[in-house]
């Protein structure tokens, strides 16, 4: 069995053992356990990527797996894994498991709970190791799907509005990238031969223009919806708030990538030409999402609204720079996906911590906790400097990449938005910097506070993985920049033929 | 061969009684005059069965046979609908079928 | 010569970070003070040994000083040919500023051992300084601009930390919000210079951008944009950044509300090393601003020449002594700023840049100086207003020494340091334009006035009930407080012209009496009527507040500046901007998909009476179409 193929079966395994076991201690036991190991594996994923590259070999994808699944359709099930999956892999174990440890005292059907988290998961890891369309395709719906079920059941609000908001909005978008995939199939040999959904076979080929020009918006859109690309946001602010701790961090720190790498995947690889043409719109689309982002969570008072808007901030900067189509803008967004899931994970993982605390989640009813739960306050602030983009962390690597990149559009057009786009960072400061004033400085508003528990050893196991990691890229950003930059090169080698300069 | 009651007569009373059948199904609310409507729907195609025989293919016993299964079917049918009458009956104190709606919408 | 050791200036306050930030609450706070003064003083050490090897022995091929790398490690790499690098630069006036800031902090550092003793989050105190040291000195060895801006962000957020230390106190809160966001928005304006910079020029690297044969300066003529080429744009919106971190106007506002802070930190940051960074800065980017964008450099000039006459005004109406030293600091940059933008590059044309880093340096000591002293007065005394001070210099024997010392220091009196670095910088103005000149010669004039008001009123004057005696400080503050007051005494006859200049070649400077002669009369002047109006209780100050009452009133609130941002912001972002797009976003781009969801579940509705449910209904319609199809069927048959 390969190694990729591992990444499916772990999950598999654990949900098998959580039908398994009986009681709430062996769940979680097992849970953690099962994470740990898909953890583990992703760092010799990692470690296994970077020596079979440093060895020499430069194929397009690594650790190939290719078995006929459906044969009269041409659907395979194809694994493989470049720079950009291997980091976006990474990315999904350590969320996942920081978000075992962050739903450790879910006490209501917590197997149930685990079992659709993990779920979600498997969706999550097949989506990145896929290279068949279709196969794609179906990990995309199987993420979605336990989602429904983790908000409406163990979510808090008006959840099952929420849920249903979300999921259906999720799904119409699905209903437009089925569209697309399939637009796609049927124009993948346009000089005859065999159809084929496999990624890398479709970019060797060039699809039609006039087919292009009618599948890339859809499959764009497609993917767009689930990177919040405005005006198709709405479910995210919802969902979230409505959304337990593990599943906001999932969802936010790994289920909105789906939308930025398979809009990069899919989207502007096997369809550059009407990328090139089109992405104005979608230029000024996501510029917008970026301002317009910033400015929505300025204003909010709940906790996770002003996390969701800021979501919508940050994932609208990755597709902008997927659009920009050179290579340290698509870096930048590649890294501004990892960056931004693990510190939205964090941010998340917080504020569940701080609600099962203070039993609010408006910023108002809080006040003064750096004194009382100084770890967790602490921990907060560095989500929040990360977010807005403090060098040392991770966030100030991603943007600064963008912004580089993004401005060495020879376009005037598209410099002036990235001028545009970059005055998020200052938004972004201030409310950030409004949250945290509010929220943990000042003087204890509430006397009840006092008794106050700091972190327990699982939330700071959670909080401290997550944060390491914001850290380790904020500070050694080289080897995560040159693992990615390598494998944008089938995509730039496309680009460029089409558009030297 | 012929013996006098021309076919025409079983057919209209099996036409006859065919749509007081369809009539009582579809206006009676009552689940008892419903399964006995439909009991006369279905004897009428047994009449109607066993007179084509009869008088178009003597030599055959197809519609004999077949108004036999149709009487077996009829029997077991009523089984099973009386027995669950009797436990909607229990369930809800009424056998009027608008009344039992718990499971609609 | 090898200056790899240089590496360590910057690693040593930065494991000292990791290390009191981590395990700080573990040790006894005494022992993480020593270790991070200790860790300190290491590195002023190594800087002073930097300083003589470069000054003295290394530094110079055939007379002219030169820019050394001293290790330049590629941290981020964007593009074929833009990359970040984190290194060690070392030239002129990267070496004065790592003994300038090294100093300073030292002194900071021990003195903050006997001010904060006692205080809750001692030990987090010495991390965030230790963080801010670290910050502080890759900003000015930063070989690149990039590195630069890194670093900038850093002292930014140390800033924030440190302003915001005391967290429960909602005034120290509130001033740690606005300085960060002020400068931070100016640091946009940082940002985007550097990307229009970096677009032409192709490069991050200071080396070769500041060469002015280099391809920076000679190649980027470029498209023009209302008038002024791209290069000098991205120069003014570079200078943009300076001006937030320097607290130049109109960006100065952070710099009154950030005394909310421990004082230590008030004299560290924002009095001696970070509020210059923005003078660093134009220094360090000085031949681009002179050979490709003068017109930025006039701007640097002018906004220099305004904020320190602004601040004079302003200062002499304030009653928190720390806040007139604020005003008084962006004053002093004011002046720094103005050589920067009067001076010519290369030999005796670049005077005013050399006395901008004479000035710096002096200006450091001695308003570190004043901070420290003002600390050890805060301390006695439990107030920050001078109107509860007065005939302090019986208690207060040292502080009251060495303030005077300092307060003569800024004043301009010679041999005092500031005589001689002020002295300079008037004689660049002078030389370059009359008016700049006067509004320097007028500022020269208020500040001794505004110095000395201060002085007179905290030690002479009338004294005050105390509730109990004030007593001296302890050894640990006092001592640094002497250190710091030789070093503004004599640090004036340092040849600075021989060590720090433009383009690196040594020149000879001598005072110009034409100059100098007036500029000491006016600063005796301004001491005169400050003694005049303070040494004794006397009415003068409340009648010429009562006769010039409007123009009292208005620089007393600071020229209601603080009322137009807090209009802009909360008046005018937060209302007509940010609520609006959550309306919009809830009420529009939500409702339409709310609606779409409730048009789709009315039609649902409506289609849902088809579906009754009743068997006897779906009969009914199976029969009727079935009767319906016979009946069309044998009409068909028939035709």
């Amino acid at each position: 069995m390969d190694i990729l193929t591992l990444f499916i079966v772990i999950p598999v395994l654990t949900i098998t053992g959580l039908v398994l076991v009986r009681d709430i201690r062996q769940v979680r036991i097992v849970a953690a356990a099962g994470m740990g190991l898909q953890l583990i594996l992703s760092a010799v994923l990692v470690y296994l990527y970077l020596s079979v590259r440093h060895s020499g070999n430069t194929d397009e994808m690594l650790f190939v797996r290719d078995l006929v699944w459906f044969k009269s359709l041409n659907i395979h099930y194809a694994v493989g894994a470049d720079g950009i999956s291997v980091a976006m892999i990474a990315l999904t174990s350590l969320v996942v498991f920081a978000g075992i440890f962050a739903s450790w005292e879910v006490d209501f059907l917590p197997k149930e709970f685990f079992i659709s988290l993990i779920l979600l998961a498997t969706g999550v890891f097949g989506f990145f190791i896929s290279i068949d369309l279709f196969t794609m395709f179906l990990f995309y719906e199987l993420a979605v799907i336990p989602m429904y079920l983790l908000i409406g059941i163990w979510g808090s609000g008006p959840k099952e509005y929420s849920a249903m908001k979300l999921t259906l909005m999720l799904m119409g978008a699905s209903a437009l990238l089925l569209l697309g995939i399939l637009g796609i199939y049927f124009n993948s040999a346009p000089d005859g031969g065999q159809l084929t959904f496999n990624i890398i076979e479709i970019s060797r080929t060039t699809i039609p223009m006039s087919a292009q020009y009618l599948f890339f918006p859809l499959t764009f859109i497609g993917f767009g919806v689930l990177g919040a690309l405005f005006p198709f946001h709405t479910w995210s602010p919802d969902g979230h708030s409505s959304a337990p701790t593990a599943v906001s961090m999932l969802h936010a720190g790994v289920l909105m990538k789906l939308g930025g790498y398979g809009a990069f995947r899919v989207a502007i690889f096997l369809m550059p030409e009407a990328a090139k043409e089109l992405s104005w719109i979608f230029i000024i689309l996501t510029s917008i999402s970026v301002i317009y982002g910033a400015f929505g969570a300025i204003v909010q008072k709940d906790l996770k609204y002003i996390n969701a808007y800021s979501s919508v901030s940050h994932c609208g900067l990755v597709l902008f720079a997927i659009l920009m189509m050179n290579r340290t803008a698509m870096n930048g967004a590649i890294i501004q996906m990892i960056s931004h899931g693990l510190m939205t994970a964090l941010f998340f993982a917080l504020i569940g911590m701080l609600y099962g605390r203070t039993h609010t989640r408006m910023i108002n009813e809080m006040g003064g906790l750096m004194k009382v739960i100084p770890f967790l306050s602490v921990c907060y602030v560095l989500a929040g400097l990360a977010s807005l983009g403090l060098p040392g962390l991770s966030g100030f690597v991603a943007e600064v990449t963008i912004f580089v990149g993004a401005f060495q559009h020879p376009d005037l057009f598209h410099r002036i938005l990235t001028i545009v786009a970059t005055t998020s960072i200052v938004i972004t400061a201030v409310y950030i910097l409004r949250v945290i004033a509010i929220l943990l400085l000042g003087p204890v508003t509430n006397e009840h506070y006092n008794h106050f528990a700091d972190a327990k050893w699982f939330e700071k196991v959670s909080a401290v993985t997550l944060i390491s990691f914001v850290a380790l890229i904020g500070l050694a950003p080289y080897w995560l920049s040159s693992m990615i930059g390598t494998s944008l090169q089938p995509v730039l080698e496309k680009i460029i033929a089409i558009n030297p300069f | 061969m012929n013996t006098g009651i021309p076919l025409q007569y079983f057919l209209i009373l099996a036409a006859i009684m065919f749509f007081v059948g369809i009539y009582g199904f579809l206006t009676r609310r009552n689940l008892i005059t419903i399964l006995m409507s439909v009991e006369l729907i279905l004897n009428s195609v047994n009449i109607n069965f066993l007179a084509f025989n009869r008088y178009l293919f003597p030599h055959k016993m197809e519609g004999l046979f077949f108004s036999l299964f149709v009487i077996g079917v009829a029997a077991a049918e009523a089984a099973v609908a009386i027995a669950i009458i009797i436990n909607i009956y229990r369930r809800f104190a009424t056998i009027n079928v608008e009344d039992v709606n718990e499971m609609k919408y | 010569m090898n200056f790899n050791y240089t590496l360590w200036i910057l690693a040593v306050p930065f494991l000292m970070f990791i290390l009191l930030g981590l395990a700080g609450h573990k040790l006894k706070p005494g022992l993480s003070g020593l270790l991070g003064t200790g860790g300190l003083a290491v590195i002023t050490v190594l800087s002073y040994i930097t300083a003589y090897l470069y000054f003295f022995r290394t530094g110079a091929t055939e007379g002219v000083y030169t820019k050394i790398s001293a290790f330049n490690y590629t941290w981020l790499q964007l593009t074929d040919k833009l990359h970040i690098d984190i290194g060690v630069l070392l030239d002129p006036i990267s070496v004065m500023m790592l003994v300038v800031i090294t100093t300073v902090s030292l002194m900071v550092h021990i003195y903050s051992l006997g001010y904060m003793k006692g205080e809750r989050g001692f030990e987090r105190f010495f991390a965030f300084l230790s963080l801010f040291s670290f910050s502080m000195l890759g900003l000015v060895v930063a070989t690149n601009i990039f590195q630069m801006y890194i670093f900038w962000e850093l002292v930014g957020i140390s800033s924030y930390i440190l302003i915001g230390f005391y967290y429960e106190k909602p005034s120290a809160v509130r001033a740690s919000k606005k300085a960060f966001i002020v400068t931070r928005f100016a640091d946009l304006g940082f940002l985007i210079g550097i990307l229009i910079l970096s677009f032409n020029t192709r490069t991050f690297d200071f080396i070769t951008l500041t060469d002015p044969a280099g391809p920076a300066i000679t190649q980027t003529g470029g498209a023009a944009f209302l008038g002024l080429s791209v290069i000098t744009w991205s120069m003014i919106l570079v200078y943009m950044g300076g001006v937030g971190k320097s607290a130049m106007f109109p960006f100065h506002i952070w710099l009154p509300d950030a005394m909310e802070g421990p004082t230590p930190v008030s004299a560290l940051i924002h009095a001696a090393t970070m509020v210059v960074a923005g003078v660093y800065l134009v220094a360090r980017m000085f031949p681009i601003y002179f050979f490709a964008a003068p017109a930025a450099l006039e701007v640097v000039a002018y906004i220099g020449a305004f904020s320190s006459l602004f601040a004079a005004v302003i200062a002499c109406t304030q009653t928190d002594i720390k806040r007139v030293l604020a005003y008084s600091t962006m004053s002093q940059i004011g002046y720094m700023m103005l050589a920067l933008g009067v001076s010519g590059y290369g030999g005796h044309d670049g005077l005013g840049f050399m006395a901008s880093m004479f000035h710096l340096s002096t200006h450091a000591m001695f308003k570190a100086l004043l901070f420290l002293c003002a600390g050890a007065i805060i301390h006695a005394v439990h107030s920050n207003f001078m109107t509860d001070m007065g005939g302090l210099r019986r208690y207060l024997p040292v502080t009251h020494l060495t303030f005077l010392i300092a307060c003569l220091t800024i004043a301009g009196i010679p041999p005092m340091s500031g005589f001689f670095s002020k002295d300079e910088i008037l004689v660049a103005a002078f030389h370059h334009s009359w008016f700049l000149f006067g509004v320097e010669y007028a500022v020269a004039g208020l500040t001794a006035f505004y110095m000395f008001r201060l002085y007179f009123s905290i030690f002479w004057g009338n004294e005050t009930h105390y509730h109990h005696t004030p007593h001296e400080a302890p050894a640990t503050m006092t001592i640094p407080l002497i250190i710091l007051a030789a070093g503004s005494a004599f640090a004036g006859f340092i040849p600075f012209s021989r060590l720090i200049t433009s383009d690196g070649v040594p020149f000879e400077t001598e005072i110009e009496w034409a100059v100098a002669i007036p500029s000491v009369l006016i600063g005796l002047a301004g001491i005169a009527v400050a003694f005049l109006m303070y040494s004794r209780r006397s009415g003068i100050p409340d009648r010429l507040a009562a006769k010039f009452k409007y123009a009292y009133k208005w620089s007393y609130n600071k020229f209601y500046i603080d009322e137009i941002y807090l209009f802009i912001t909360r008046g005018i972002i937060f209302r007509y901007i940010s609520q609006p797009v959550a309306w919009f976003d809830r009420h529009i781009v939500d409702g339409t998909m709310n609606s779409i969801a409730a048009v789709t579940q009315y039609i649902s509705f409506r289609i849902r009476r088809f579906q009754s449910g009743q068997l006897q209904k779906y009969a009914f319609v199976f029969v009727s179409g079935a009767v319906l199809l016979i009946v069309l069927l044998v009409y068909l048959w028939n035709q």
